[in-house]
């Protein structure tokens, strides 16, 4: 077994066992702590996939940006002095048996796929290519999310200011 | 058993499902959103992996890309509604918000 491969054992147990933790914790503020490690998890596996720059975003958007929005959420909508931050769970028999058939046979489809995998080379670095691609191919998508970004911005702040 | 697209995609099955487990058992709108994060994760291991390992190029990052943004997006909507809900419902747990209006 090479350095990589325990390296990435190590992030796909970071990610998939704080993940478990995410859905199991009661209370709401462990799960939003645990979703930080599965975020850092996830980040890694992108780096050991060769894509340095997504990984940076992944970082800076999702634990920088989305966590801190939810741990905002969790602190505007519970009364931390008088209540206990604690949430109910219901229907767990029946949603754990549904999703474990349903993780079941996709993963008897996709551990009996013989998938037909090219080993490309990983350049130094992928920001370089993403940014040709994204002002030469996707320009129009590119330009839409951010209208996209614009109007769920002011949408958010008119929503939340009613 | 050298690490392949196999591991990366088994990954990303345990967090669908784990995502998919936590919007079906929780009442908090907000853990329901925390379910919905761990599936876009999810969604964009499987981008980035096939990017890797099959022959797209770089497509697979690009759209994992948009996938984040959208994300943000969402996740910004989705609190600001869930703190409209608290004002109107004084909770957040999604099987007592029933009515359209009051």
């Amino acid at each position: 077994m090479s350095v990589f491969d325990i390296i990435f054992y190590l992030f796909a147990a970071v990610t998939v066992v704080s993940a478990f933790f995410v859905v199991t914790t009661r209370n709401i503020v462990h799960s939003a702590f645990y979703l930080l490690f599965t975020f850092f998890g996830v980040a890694g596996l992108y780096v050991l996939l060769g894509s340095d720059f997504l990984a940076i975003v992944q970082l800076v958007i999702y634990v920088g940006g989305i966590l801190i929005l939810l741990i905002f959420g969790v602190m505007l909508t519970n009364k931390i002095t008088n209540v206990e931050i604690k949430t109910g769970t219901m229907q767990i028999l029946p949603a754990a048996v549904g999703v474990g058939l349903f993780a079941g046979i996709v993963a008897a489809a996709l551990l009996k796929t013989n998938w037909i995998t090219i080993n490309n080379d990983v350049p130094s670095s992928s920001a370089r290519f993403i940014g040709s691609m994204l002002i030469i191919d996707y320009v129009v998508i590119f330009e839409l999310l951010g209208i996209v970004l614009l109007v769920a911005l002011i949408g958010a702040a008119s929503i939340a200011r009613k | 058993m050298e690490v392949g697209l196999t591991h990366y995609l088994v990954i990303s099955l345990c967090l669908f499902s784990l995502g998919i487990f936590g919007i079906l058992t929780r009442k908090n709108a907000i853990m329901v959103l925390m379910g919905i994060e761990l599936i876009l994760n999810s969604a964009n291991i499987n981008f980035v992996a096939f990017s890797r390992f099959g022959n797209f190029g770089f497509n697979g990052q690009v759209i994992a890309l948009f996938v984040i943004v959208l994300a943000a997006a969402e996740a910004a909507i989705a609190l600001a509604i869930v703190l409209n809900i608290y004002k109107t419902f004084s909770t957040v747990n999604v099987d007592e918000i029933d009515k359209l209006k009051d």
